[in-house]
């Protein structure tokens, strides 16, 4: 019953086409009131080799994106010690540092990079945190990503996302009628960004295994939408789901071993569960109603999924096991796009207020009050997808003509905006952690 | 049997004329509401085709007739409700179906772009499938009719506002063959 097409990816050259510079940039838009100061100092290079990355100022913009930080520039430095005897504390007190981050890049004998860096307290002259790294010489910027994750948990008591990635899709008109899509991976901070996939016809809600390691998605190539699994490493995909009618949304267990995904096939949009390792479909939903968007709880026993059938679009949450359905918002005359943060309390989702016109927003859930609280004023806000660490979401909206990425923190006080110099963005989708 | 289903064809066209009365004054209707025939609100369904595109009910309709009927059919705002300006030339394309067993066309179904894109991709298959249960309460069979939902994802009309989105909401109808 379940067709299972073993496909190579269409254009396998699309894949190796990594683009030389990042499309999407991120600036910060508002940070919260009182950043913390902190002078990433950069590293001193003693490997006798040409680095290809400057391993400090990937730190340093790292922490000053999260928009918990304010990193100081270069050029107000006093000096720039290396070692822990060179920190002169007075001399970054007098520049009003809460801390002060030093380090150095050395070569090893196994022909790799030494990393060492430490953090210091300013105010009370001592070291927080001190590591030794050993990367290949193509890892700094990985090992910069790494440094600053460790940084940021030390500092704020959250886990860091600087390691993470994002996939999103852009879209372009070529000419009259004719499109180009193109599914992209890139490091959370749009760096790296390469092309996984490129097709004429639509490409939709990418979706990341638990794993980090495949990513599921819909795409029109046959001018009809199916349901795909890639393997990231070896970009070597499957056809999983192409039934007549819609195949859509798809969204991992956490376990990695279940696909919740909409089908159409018995007359209108159903929640179905696939089993990827017996293909065996579970049909989850029955209502006349447009049932789509699944999305698993992280105890992997329940589904989210956006419902119409109490006449607007809102998100219900049904419990696998004693199929009990409970409708999650009431506030707002459409809310969809249902997403829970890791500890299972706060639902994200697309929301539009009782009279607020055409307005789309991104608005967040606590579950255990029912307050919720709108995080954006975008208008046509879409597809959140939460940060692994669960501070950040980050969604797709409009600015002018074009479709461009945006994020925002859960309490509100953090935004960024992710401009592209090109096409249309949209759909992002944030990796779990990797590795 | 026909009989049986002749009182089914109008008790569902006619609660979709109830239907679409009662939304047509509802809503965002963004300036998409003009077909190429035009037509008076509330007028009865079977009066409008009588007057329209030189296609009269009962006749046999030709392919030459075919170019003369409307193609794009436009939707409200979170509807799937066709609007009764189409249904005499929805009716005409099912009578030329019924009348060519050999001939079928694809349905595909659009929304605009506000709200989320699998959402839409629902409410564009919505769409597609109300067309689909009009051609086929009018004469066309199963196999003629295919479907196709492409949600907010090929827009007809590049924009941000009512008149763009009133374009975009619409199910396509595109002959596969005549």
């Amino acid at each position: 019953m379940v067709k299972l097409n073993q496909l190579l990816v269409l254009a396998l050259a699309a894949l190796m086409s990594m683009s030389v510079r990042a499309e999407l940039v991120v600036e910060v838009t508002q940070g919260v009131e009182s950043p913390t100061r902190i002078a990433v100092v950069p590293f001193a290079n003693d490997s006798g080799l040409a680095l290809s990355e400057d391993v400090a100022d990937l730190v340093q913009q790292d922490l000053g994106r999260s928009g918990f930080f304010e990193p100081m520039a270069r050029e107000n430095m006093l000096g720039f010690p290396s070692r822990r005897a060179d920190v002169y504390f007075r001399d970054w007190r007098i520049s009003r540092m809460d801390y002060v981050v030093i380090g150095r890049v050395e070569n090893n004998a196994s022909g790799q990079l030494n990393i060492t860096y430490e953090l210091f307290d300013v105010l009370r002259e001592e070291s927080l945190m001190t590591e030794p790294l050993s990367v290949p010489q193509g890892g700094l910027r990985d090992a910069a990503h790494f440094i600053a994750d460790r940084i940021f948990e030390e500092l704020t008591g959250l886990k860091g996302a600087f390691s993470t990635q994002i996939v999103y899709v852009t879209a372009e008109q070529l000419s009259a009628g004719k499109q180009r899509f193109r599914l992209k991976l890139a490091d959370w901070d749009g760096a790296r960004a390469q092309t996984i996939l490129e097709s004429p016809e639509p490409i939709l809600s990418p979706a990341w295994s638990m794993d980090g390691s495949k990513l599921a998605y819909v795409s029109f190539e046959t001018s009809k939408p199916s349901i795909y699994v890639q393997h990231l490493a070896t970009g070597k995909r499957e056809r999983i789901q192409s039934f007549p009618g819609l195949n859509g949304a798809p969204a991992w267990s956490p376990d990695g071993n279940q696909l919740a995904l909409v089908l159409s096939r018995d007359g209108n949009p159903e929640i179905y569960v696939l089993n990827l390792q017996t293909r065996e479909l579970q049909r989850i939903t029955r209502h006349y109603g447009i049932d789509t968007e699944p999305n698993w709880s992280p105890d992997g026993r329940s589904l989210i999924f956006t419902s119409d059938r109490g006449g607007q679009p809102q998100i219900y949450r049904l419990d696998l096991a004693s199929r009990n359905l409970e409708r999650l918002t009431f506030e707002g005359n459409y809310n969809a796009s249902g997403r829970l943060t890791q500890d299972g309390r706060f639902l994200t989702m697309v929301h539009r207020s009782q009279g607020g016109g055409n307005g789309f927003d991104i608005a967040v859930q606590d579950l255990k009050t029912d307050r919720v609280d709108i995080l954006t004023r975008s208008g046509l806000a879409e597809s959140p997808s939460i940060a692994p660490n669960g501070s950040i979401v980050i969604y797709a909206t409009q600015e002018g003509t074009r479709g461009v990425l945006s994020a925002v923190s859960l309490d509100g006080r953090v935004q960024f905006r992710m401009p592209a110099n090109e096409g249309d963005v949209r759909e992002p989708a944030w990796s779990p952690y990797l590795r | 049997m026909r009989v049986a289903n002749f009182t089914k064809a109008v008790a569902i066209t006619s609660a979709m004329i109830l239907a679409g009365c009662s939304t047509t004054s509802t809503t965002t209707d963004g300036g998409a509401a003009g077909s190429a025939n035009g037509g008076q609100d509330g007028a009865g369904a079977s009066s409008y085709g009588a007057n329209s595109g030189g296609v009269s009910a009962g006749q046999v309709v030709t392919r030459e007739d075919l170019n003369q009927l409307q193609t794009v059919f436009y939707f409200d705002f979170d509807k799937a409700v066709v609007r009764q300006q189409g249904f005499a030339d929805l009716e005409a394309h099912a009578r030329y179906l019924a009348q060519n067993p050999t001939a079928s066309v694809r349905l595909e179904g659009h929304a605009d772009e506000r709200g989320t894109r699998e959402y839409n991709m629902a409410l564009g298959e919505r769409r597609a499938k109300s067309v689909e249960r009009l051609l086929m309460v009018n004469g066309a069979t199963a196999n003629q009719v295919e479907t196709v939902s492409y949600g907010e994802e090929k827009p007809a009309m590049i924009g941000h506002d009512a008149a763009a989105w009133g374009k975009n909401r619409r199910v396509e109808l595109k002959y596969l063959s005549k």
